[in-house]
Order: C-alpha cells, then structure tokens, then sequence
C-alpha cells in the first residue's frame, strides 16, 4: 500500500502539492506514481519563470520503462525547478514528498488549491484505479 | 493472400456491433476528393518470370556509364564481402527485432555500429541509426529546439550551400513543426558561407546553425569559425557530414573551441550500393548531454544477472511506441540492414582504408577538376579547397551538354542549374576511388569535343 499524506492535495495522474507558508505550492508525483514508474532515471524539471496552466504537461519523469509527463495542479508561474535531481533522479523514488519534489510555483489563484483532490479523495480514487 | 485474418462473417459481426451498415461507410466523414482512387495505372499482375525479363530489360537500359554524379549519394567500392555477410540468416532483416534481447548478434553489431559512428564523428553518443540523410538532418533541427531549452524563437540558419533536397525536406518535416529557416547566402568566389553573412543575426534568438562540410559544392566551409561564431551567439551547431570525409577531415566534435552539438549526415557512402535512390541510412551522434533528446533507440553494453556481458536497448522511453505523440521521434525508422553492411565495411575497410577511399576521392576530384577546367568553355565556380565534389560553369546550357555525354556512356555530372539560377549554368561534377586517370581523360576527351562541336555550330 502507498503512503498518502494528509496534509497534502493531489491530482487523479498522481501528482501532490503541498501549500507552503509563503503561498507558493511544492509538487511532486506520489509515492504510488514512483512505484508504479520504477526506477527513475532522469527528470525534465521546468525553469523558473516559466508561466503554466493548471493542467498542462511541465515537466517529465522518465523510467527504465517510460517517459511520463508531470502536470500541472495549478496556474501560476514556476519559481523553482529541482535541480538536485538533474544528477539524483532516484531521490523520487527514495523520498517522493520530500527531496524528491519536483517543482514550486506560485499559483495565481491560492483558493484554488482547496479544490484539489484530499488524500481521502486520492486513496478512493487509487482504489477505484486498481479494481 | 490477403494478410487479413477476419472472415467476412466476422466483419459482419463487428459492423453489426458498432451500427455500421458497411465498411465503406466507416469512412464517410473522409471527403471524397481526399480519398485515395484506384491504381488505374498500375497493369495487370505478371508471373514471376514474366517480371525477371522485364527487370533484366529495364536494367540492361541503364546500361554501364560512366558515373561522375555525386550529389549526396557517391559510387564508391563495395568489397564483394560486405554484402555476402550482410545476406547471412542471422544478419538479414531490415528491423531491429521486437524482443530485442533474444538477438543479441543484431545488438552488438548496432553497439558496434554506433561506437564506430561516434568515434569518426567525434562525439560520445550515436544512435542506431535513422531514415535517411535528408530526415537526419530535419530529426537534428527538432531536436535542436528540445535541447536549446532557452532559445523559444525555434528559428535555424541554414546556409544556401546545404543541399537543396535536403532543404526541401527540412521544409517539409520540421516548417510544419513550426521551425522557421532563414537562408544564409553564400560567398560568390568561395562557395561558402562566411562569419560575415551571421553577423545580422547576431543578438537575435536563433535556436541553431546549420554547417555542412563539406557543402553540397564540395567545397570545405570554414568550420572552426563558424562553429565558435554560433555558439558565441548562443546557438548549438548541426553538423551535415560526408563520413567518407571524416576519415581525414576534423571531425564535428573537435570543430572549433567547443565542437559540434549535433551531427547528422547520410550513410549511404559506407557500403550502401547506389540504387535508384534508396534504400539507404541516416546516422546521428550528439554530446553526452543532449542524449535524451536524441531520436531513435540506442543500444548499451551490459551485464547478466551472472555478471556476463550482454547488450540491451537503452533510451528507448521516448520512442513512439510509449511515448505517442510526444515521442521525440515518429519517423525514427531503424534502416537496420543497411547499417549492417556499413558496419562490415567499415570493419573490412578499418580507419587506414576508410582514410585511403577518402583521400584517393579527393585526389581523383582534383584531377577531374583540372581536366575538365581545361577545357574551352569550362571554369572552376569555386576557389576555396574541396573534399570530392566540384562547380563547374559552361558557357551555354548545362542539360544539352549533359545529353550529348550520357550518348557517349559518360554520367557527366548534376545539373544543378534548377537549384542555383544565379550561378549561370552550374553543373556539379564528383569523382571517387573508382574513377581511374583513364576514365577522367575519356570524361575530359568527350567533354572537350562536345564543347567545339557546339561551338562550332
């Protein structure tokens, strides 16, 4: 079983966010993403600056098996991309909520960021994925 | 035999299950005048040895000229072994097989192939090979733009003297990908492209340079200075390169202070017979760094379980069977047969007889050049040194003149007069190791009295 925290939102293609103090989100793919995916062995992170839409494919996580896009929980605009994993892609597979994140961003709209899916909704939505 | 399994009860059922009333209306939405017609002039069907005689027909038509075209695809010597080899059960298939792993003779020849590619061309990774020249160098461009993450413009320079054909197919492929290509002219007395014509797009932001060495005159660009001048701009440069040249020229990856970023070229002189165009290979190596955005599959050497070496398919994640739409290549066809042969001839040929094919070229070129330039009504386009292609301009028409030597058996060369209005009337002309001083001297004889003759009428 996969750990899904509590105090973190998700989207059903498995990325979390994490609502930071100074209003900006964090995100990353779940611990069931990393799983699933495998050994990861590179990581496409965005660059600051950049503008996303909620939604739109940002990044790029790839496998021994695949190459998967990472989207987007919110609209705003990049302020960091993690650049320790350009030489340290296991470290999604090793700590997927921590040095394992894969982006900031500071969304435009922070009330947006309630309407995310809990981590209740997400382990429903996992359960109805593998029945 | 139709290769299709299903029974016409089988379609009837499925039609019946979608509500369809037949096949042909599952393709109503399609406008008529899109679809494709019959093959009205393909004739009726002809037996086996009914089309041996015709083919033996056609081919005796060819006749034996005398070959003096170039142009992208060079007559060079195939050693009879290459392809007795390449035709062996275990070599000869033209994909790289589905289990992969289960062929791992088909692997260690394409690991062998890419090690040979990456050390004639200087950089630290090949792939297993693409399409075609033209296609590489359109691959190259796409992936330029993936790999320059700072540059948005998506706009390359490409210099005039970069073969029109593949200018044409960089059009086709990548200018309907949104890549923009601004041409580059190039020197009149030199046949090259200088500095000098960049300094405009200096500041401005270009994703990539494209240089070809030698051009598609034949004549060698000044690479160093370009390649340094391109990556000062903040551009990557995109080599197109003869890998016959490369066995006495610098290769990409030395040009200049840096190098290359990509480079890309056709196959066909390694041991690939000329045939009517094709079938024949593109090749692609880049950096280290820009692996991931480089098309096509690339094979690695590994170890078992048991700690025995073995080869597997590496980077294929982004291939198109995983990737779909996103993946950096939908046209990253694997021309596996024809790598074989390039790999046996080269391992026949070894670093010293690559060297030699490529250096008695260009020796035969010269003396082409010196023969032909004698004669009245001929002169040389270019100054600049070239590697073993040259511009000839006559002083009338170059098609008539060309007919009049293909009576004689004599290929005279390209009349590239379509591509390069301006240079009057161009003909591009190409001489390799298997043209020997007497078939120069035929070719300067002939020329020579077709030359007076017309004159003279």
């Amino acid at each position: 079983m996969s750990n899904v925290p509590a105090d973190l939102r998700f989207l059903k293609s498995h990325e979390w966010a994490r609502l930071e103090a100074d209003g900006t989100i964090t995100v990353g793919i779940s611990d069931h993403a990393q799983q699933a995916l495998g050994d990861l062995v590179f990581v496409e992170a965005p660059e600051a600056g950049r503008r996303v839409a909620a939604g739109e494919a940002c990044a790029v996580v790839e496998s021994v098996k695949a190459a998967s896009d990472v989207y987007s929980p919110m609209s705003g605009e990049v302020v960091a991309g993690n650049a320790e994993l350009g030489s340290q892609p296991e470290l999604i597979n090793q700590d997927p909520y921590g040095a394992g994140w894969i982006m900031r961003i500071r969304p435009d709209d922070k009330a947006q960021f309630a309407a995310l899916l809990d981590a209740k909704a997400y382990q429903a939505a996992l359960a109805a994925e593998t029945h | 035999m139709p290769f299709i399994p299903h029974t016409p009860e089988d379609v009837r059922e499925m039609l019946a299950t979608i509500g369809a009333p037949s096949t042909e209306a599952l393709f109503d939405e399609i406008p008529a005048a899109l679809r494709a017609k019959a093959l009205e002039e393909v004739p009726p069907a002809l037996s086996e040895m009914e089309v041996g005689r015709l083919m033996s027909a056609r081919a005796a038509s060819d006749g034996r000229p005398l070959n003096f075209i170039g142009a992208g695809a060079y007559e060079h010597h195939v050693p009879a072994a290459v392809w007795s080899i390449v035709a062996r059960g275990e070599f000869y298939s033209a994909y790289t097989p589905y289990q992969a792993e289960a062929s791992q003779g088909t692997l260690q020849l394409l690991y062998e192939y890419q090690s040979m590619m990456a050390s004639l061309t200087g950089m630290a990774v090949s792939n297993a090979s693409l399409y075609d020249g033209a296609t590489a160098l359109a691959e190259a461009c796409l992936m330029s733009v993936r790999a320059h993450r700072k540059s948005k413009s998506q706009r390359i320079l490409v210099p005039a003297s970069v073969n029109p054909t593949y200018r044409q197919v960089l059009q086709a492929i990548a200018g309907n990908q949104n890549l923009a290509f601004d041409l580059l002219p190039y020197d009149a007395s030199g046949g090259h492209t200088t500095p000098a014509s960049l300094e405009k797009y200096r500041g401005a932001d270009i994703t990539a340079l494209v240089i070809q060495q030698p051009n598609f005159f034949g004549t060698l660009e000044d690479v160093d200075a370009l390649t340094d001048w391109a990556h000062e701009a903040g551009m990557l440069v995109i080599a197109v390169v003869n890998p016959t040249s490369l066995a006495i020229l610098k290769p990409p990856g030395s040009w200049g202070t840096k190098g290359a970023d990509i480079v890309c070229g056709e196959g066909q002189p390694l041991g690939v017979p000329l045939s009517s165009g094709g079938p024949y290979f593109g090749f692609m190596t880049t950096r280290m760094e820009h692996v991931r955005q480089m098309p096509g599959r690339i094979v690695g050497r590994t170890v078992d379980l048991d700690g025995k070496p073995g080869f597997t398919l590496t980077l294929q994640a982004r291939e198109q069977h995983i990737r779909r739409s996103k993946a950096t290549s939908n046209i990253c066809t694997n021309q596996g047969l024809l790598v074989t042969a390039a790999t046996i001839y080269l391992s026949l040929l070894g670093p010293h007889g690559l060297a030699q094919v490529a250096s008695t070229s260009m020796e035969r070129t010269a003396e082409l050049v010196d023969a032909l330039a004698r004669v009245r009504g001929v002169r040389l386009a270019f100054d600049r040194p070239r590697f073993h292609e040259a511009v000839l301009l006559l002083d009338r028409p170059v098609k008539g003149v060309l007919e009049a030597l293909a009576a004689r058996g004599i290929v005279g060369g390209c009349d590239i007069t379509g591509h390069y209005p301006s240079l009057g009337n161009p003909l591009l002309v190409c001489a390799t190791e298997t043209r020997t001083r007497e078939d120069i001297a035929s070719y300067a004889r002939a020329l020579g009295e077709i030359m007076q003759n017309a004159a003279a009428a």
